[in-house]
């Protein structure tokens, strides 16, 4: 039986510079962060990323790991406009395809099910067709002759998603109230990843509904557990955003001195060293 | 020309609607007649207005609680449903909108007179002056389902001659993409700080509806940054009633987030 638990360092390892990465969460909502600040540490370049973007893109962004980004949105929700995506498209030279949202699934269910292309009529007449220019349309071959715009299959290398919790063989659960698109970033990556708050034995994925178990084992190459690995993303029912830490990121951000200090206090260490001292923040907020 | 005076009968009853709640109003009459569809409303004004359509003239409605529950009843801005009647993630809203039962109100950086709508980029898309949030389901909102908009600081930046990233389809663009981008394509209305505005002429061209209290046809027209087109007769927004009032101050804002939108 395929036993598939691994670190966050084991999962970097498998990936290579130049691959497409798809990031699974929403926004600032259950995002793989634990993975992406690996991601952060390591010498992976130039990757291609495709994202419903939140601050899994500013982080690799900050991290120079980003050639180009394929994405309906950046944003922190509750902070509309993500700083260092913000900076990024500012300075210019990121390789950017910008998709209307529903396009982006489609891209995803369309390498899902091996299609080249699925049809849509979101774009038409949007400049979502001049910014793109690699992008066509089909007309319909039937008797109504519409023409739609042909989204290309988003084929991914591999897929990083943070679920509630996952058994070792990969069976991975969502206790919140939307599963997101993880399930179809791991269905069009060559191979997926999910981390999650705890690794349970499978039994325990029955202990909610058994709809919640939305990613099935034979989409998944490896599991991490990372306790508080979507940090500071909201993992309802685990966690909400952590709003104040989220603020002072952003703030952070906007300033190349600051941005220093925020890296030199959270991310210039491993995942325990980030965890304690978001703790250590916490613990100095409260007094 | 400011159209009537306001309803005295309506102002002696309490303080008088101020100009947020004359803007919630207005984006309530947004959803007036749409019958069972999901009224999607971006923004603090707007979702006021979609609460009180539902509970007073729109008993129809279907709204989330801006996750994915669908809820029942009415609740405050800033408060948790106590009723869930449904379950609608990202995955099924998308389904939702390509089916059509869904008119949204959405905050664009940028219109014109068409009703093109940036909420993308400001400048060259390559290289932008200011990065927004991307064109988000804009482009697939505005050819699936109507669309309507609310613009909270009415200035010639927001209304512009033309936007530098078409997000949200207009009018003339929607003609010029052919019958699949017009087939199921309605913007309904604009609402700003200002006025009440719609796209009921000939070639689509931007109206003005009517002014809010206060406010007149020659003000908006200078802090438009396009020829609006102008009647003769621009009558006054509608003023909240008091039912209105009273369901906004006490029941959906008692905390007057509204305030913050729209200052006094």
């Amino acid at each position: 039986m395929s036993q598939k638990l691994m670190t966050a360092a084991e999962v970097v390892a498998g990936l290579r510079s130049g691959m497409r990465i798809g990031i699974g969460g929403w926004g600032s909502r259950r995002k793989p962060m634990a993975l992406i600040r690996a991601l952060c540490r390591s010498d992976l370049t130039d990757l291609d990323v495709v994202s419903y973007g939140g601050p899994d893109v500013g982080l690799l962004l900050a991290a120079g790991k980003v050639r180009s980004l394929t994405y309906g949105f950046v944003s922190l929700d509750s902070i509309p406009l993500e700083p260092h995506f913000r900076a990024a498209r500012q300075a210019g030279g990121l390789k950017v395809a910008e998709y209307d949202e529903g396009m982006l699934q489609w891209g995803l269910y369309a390498a899902a099910c091996r299609l080249p292309f699925l049809p849509t009529r979101a774009g038409l007449g949007s400049d979502v067709l001049a910014v793109n220019p690699g992008l066509k349309t089909i007309t319909s071959p039937y008797a109504d002759g519409e023409e739609f715009v042909a989204v290309p299959a988003l084929h991914l290398d591999a897929a990083l998603v943070h679920a509630s919790r996952a058994d070792a063989r990969g069976n991975a659960q969502f206790l919140g109230p939307d599963p997101y698109f993880d399930d179809l970033f791991c269905m069009a990556a060559e191979r997926a990843y999910v981390s999650c708050e705890r690794v349970v034995p499978t039994a325990e994925l029955s202990a909610a509904p058994v709809q919640t178990v939305r990613i099935q084992r034979w989409m998944v190459a490896g599991v991490v557990e990372a306790p508080h690995g979507a940090h500071f993303t909201s993992c309802d029912p685990d966690y909400g955003r952590d709003e104040e830490f989220q603020r002072e990121y952003a703030v952070a951000a906007g300033d190349m001195a600051a941005w220093e200090r925020f890296r030199a206090r959270y991310l210039d260490q491993d995942e325990a060293g980030y965890q304690a001292a978001v703790a250590a923040r916490r613990a100095q907020g409260a007094r | 020309m400011t159209g009537q005076e306001p309803d005295r009968g309506i102002l002696a009853t309490g303080t008088p609607p101020t100009r947020a709640e004359v803007c919630a109003v207005a984006c309530a009459e947004a959803w007036r007649g749409d019958g069972e569809i999901l009224a999607s409303p971006i923004g603090v004004i707007p979702s006021i207005g979609a609460r009180l359509a539902r509970a007073t003239f729109a008993p129809d409605l279907l709204l989330t609680d801006g996750e994915a529950l669908l809820a029942a009843g009415t609740w405050a801005i800033g408060a948790r449903p106590d009723q869930i009647e449904g379950w609608l993630p990202y995955r099924a809203i998308f389904d939702l909108i390509y089916n059509g039962q869904r008119h949204a109100m959405m905050v664009p950086s940028q219109i014109d007179r068409y009703g093109n709508v940036n909420i993308s980029a400001i400048g060259e898309f390559a290289r932008p002056k200011a990065a927004l949030l991307g064109v988000r389901g804009a482009p697939g909102n505005t050819v699936n389902h109507p669309v309507s908009y609310w613009v909270p600081r009415h200035t010639p930046r927001a209304f512009v001659p033309a936007v530098d990233m078409v997000s949200g389809v207009g009018y003339d663009r929607a003609a010029a993409s052919g019958p699949s981008a017009q087939r199921y394509h309605e913007l309904r209305r604009v609402v700003s700080s200002l006025g009440v505005f719609d796209f009921a002429t000939p070639d689509h061209r931007m109206r003005l509806v009517s002014v809010h209290p206060g406010v007149s046809a020659a003000e908006v027209a200078a802090a438009t940054g396009f020829d609006l087109m102008v009647p003769e007769r621009v009558p006054q927004t509608r003023l909240p009633s008091a039912a209105e009032l009273d369901l906004i101050r006490t029941v959906i804002d008692p905390d007057g987030a509204r305030n913050a939108e729209v200052p006094a």
